[in-house]
């Protein structure tokens, strides 16, 4: 009895709030069939936003694939002052509005700034670019190459690593035979999680790009502007290609968590 | 795609490293024995003629002070330009004092049904042997990867004013609340699956032998065990309700006194100009979020000291 009225309830919540939602998308997409969803996702605004969106995501992954890994070693293998702080910070862009992301970013690079003003003088425009868009998309996804790659990186030891000093390898050496290829399934879960994050950044994006159209629009900002603008077949095609990006890389995360991860 | 939900939450890093290999090489070896028993585990940034990891440290703060911590304590800065007084007025602007009213009653009420909806949920796909379980899970964290705009136009698709299912909740503040709930939908989930699926059956079995009840034994031996993972999830269902923006985008409508959300204003006040309002605004949430976090890292101190 009280099974039954706990799966009634949960599966009812879940449809409601999840499977309707996301399956209505896919209706309202093709309810003139598929020509004119090809149509729609080969205009020139599209396939712009979909360059923009990949340029950007690549380079806030990157980043933070770089920032991650030594990040992680750092944490996990050494000491030094501040490790615990340092420890915090790294999560505090979860629990940040990307609102408050953007407009920070704004504060300090935007063009009315002394930082701006100054960087705008050697040629380089930071808010309503790239650079910021990478910065804002680099800010949303900091911890996550870092916490997939942390716990197995304390997992594995360092005997290994030792090992390897103490036979002669450098530290350079040491990385690239030894640690990376221990952490490399850590490694590729964080940057699938870190790339979809990414991919799908919107607040913060809206915010430093100043959402110039056929500029600074991403894939996310041109399904809000094409809705607003009574352009539902793009937004809803954009749509559909971002769900199908979310559901792949969520495919791809679960068969590539580490199992130290897995409950 | 937020928080990885177990595991990989606030501090996870500072618990004591396994166990150093002692590889018995003379003076290196028990110095580093003695550096181990030490309080801070691990070794030292800087050992003679090897500056890689201290440079390495040095790239790590650089980062995080260009791109987090700078902009961060500019938006601080800025929302104190004209004194506590000025702070005090932006943020109690009638304008500014609603949205920040409404995100934070709709965010308690949001952290409240996924209390009660996250744990049933989580029940559910531990204990409950309900065919196509495993599809289940995966759906669970759709939310996490799915952008946020997207989440709002699929919401509004179906509670909007062409409503298929006739549903209506198109610029309310009820739009907003479900809004909420869809992007905050795993974190009590994935907060409380990893600690029941760890429970150990056998104590329920022996109370259940002893003669209590089904609902004695989940009130005094289950639900004393998934307390503190309950709370965190919803903690953090919380923090994520209270700084949401893309999802109640087009749901909301965006309008000032009813349905405008705390970053909506700040967006808005952004776009008109007004950063010190916007700042001042932003401040507020960040030391919300500040506050979450804190309180999460002592549940986590309290739970593990509880074992």
């Amino acid at each position: 009895m009280v099974r039954t009225g706990l799966r009634i309830s949960v599966l009812v919540y879940l449809t409601m709030l999840l499977v309707l939602p996301v399956g209505i998308i896919f209706v309202r997409t093709f309810e003139n069939g598929i020509g004119p969803v090809i149509d729609a996702l080969s205009t020139a605004a599209a396939m712009h936003a979909f360059q923009i969106t990949v340029v950007v995501s690549f380079y806030a992954v990157l980043a933070n694939t770089l920032f991650g890994v030594t990040a992680a070693i750092l944490l996990v293998r050494y000491r030094f002052p501040g490790k615990r702080i340092l420890n915090a910070l790294i999560d505090l862009p979860l629990a940040v509005s990307p609102v408050i992301v953007g407009l920070a970013l704004v504060l300090v690079y935007g063009r009315t700034t002394g930082t701006g003003k100054a960087l705008a003088g050697i040629g380089i425009n930071i808010i309503f670019s790239i650079p910021g868009m990478v910065m804002a998309t680099a800010f949303v996804s900091i911890p996550l190459v870092v916490r997939a790659v942390g716990p197995v990186l304390e997992e594995i030891g360092d005997d290994q690593e030792q090992a390897a000093t103490t036979l002669g390898a450098g530290p350079v050496q040491t990385f690239l035979r030894v640690t990376l290829p221990s952490i490399r399934g850590a490694l590729a879960y964080g940057v699938v999680l870190a790339l979809a994050r990414s991919l799908g950044e919107y607040g913060a994006v809206a915010v430093v790009s100043g959402r110039l159209v056929g500029r600074t629009q991403t894939v996310t900002l041109l399904v809000q502007e094409r809705y607003q603008n009574f352009d539902q077949q793009t937004a809803y095609a954009c749509a559909v290609l971002l769900v199908l990006t979310a559901v792949l890389a969520l495919l791809i995360s679960q068969a590539l968590r580490p199992k130290e991860l897995k409950s | 795609m937020t928080s990885p939900p177990n595991g990989a939450g606030v501090g996870l890093l500072e618990e004591e490293a396994p166990p150093a290999p002692t590889i018995a090489l003379g003076l290196r070896g028990s110095r580093r024995r003695r550096r181990r028993s030490a309080h801070q585990p691990g070794r030292p940034l800087t050992t003679p003629g090897h500056r890689g990891p201290a440079i390495g440290l040095g790239m790590v703060v650089l980062y995080m002070s260009i791109i987090v911590l700078i902009p961060l304590s500019a938006v601080v800065w800025t929302s104190m330009e004209d004194g506590l007084g000025g702070f005090w007025h932006a943020v109690t602007r009638p304008e500014a004092w609603s949205s920040l009213k409404l995100t934070i009653v709709a965010s308690l009420l949001v952290a409240f049904i996924n209390l009660i909806m996250g744990t049933a949920t989580a029940w559910l796909l531990v204990r409950d042997k309900l065919p196509g379980r495993a599809v289940l899970d995966t759906l669970i964290d759709l939310p996490f990867a799915l952008p946020t705009i997207v989440a709002g136009l699929a919401l509004l698709s179906i509670y909007g004013t062409n409503s298929p299912v006739g549903l209506n909740l198109a610029y309310a503040r009820s739009g907003v609340v479900v809004a909420l709930l869809f992007v905050t939908l795993p974190f009590v989930v994935r907060t409380v699956q990893p600690v029941l699926l760890e429970l150990d059956r056998e104590m329920e079995e022996a109370a259940a032998s002893l003669g209590a009840s089904p609902t004695k034994i989940f009130l005094r031996i289950i639900l004393p065990n998934i307390v503190p993972a309950m709370a965190a999830g919803t903690a953090l269902a919380f923090a994520r309700a209270m700084s949401e923006f893309g999802s109640t985008v087009l749901i909301s409508g965006n309008l000032p006194f009813k349905t405008q959300v705390a970053s909506v204003h700040i967006f808005n006040q952004l776009e008109s100009d007004n950063v010190t309002g916007a700042a001042a605004v932003a401040t507020v949430l960040l030391l919300v979020s500040l506050a979450v976090l804190l309180g999460l890292d002592l549940l986590q101190r309290w739970a593990a000291r509880r074992g």
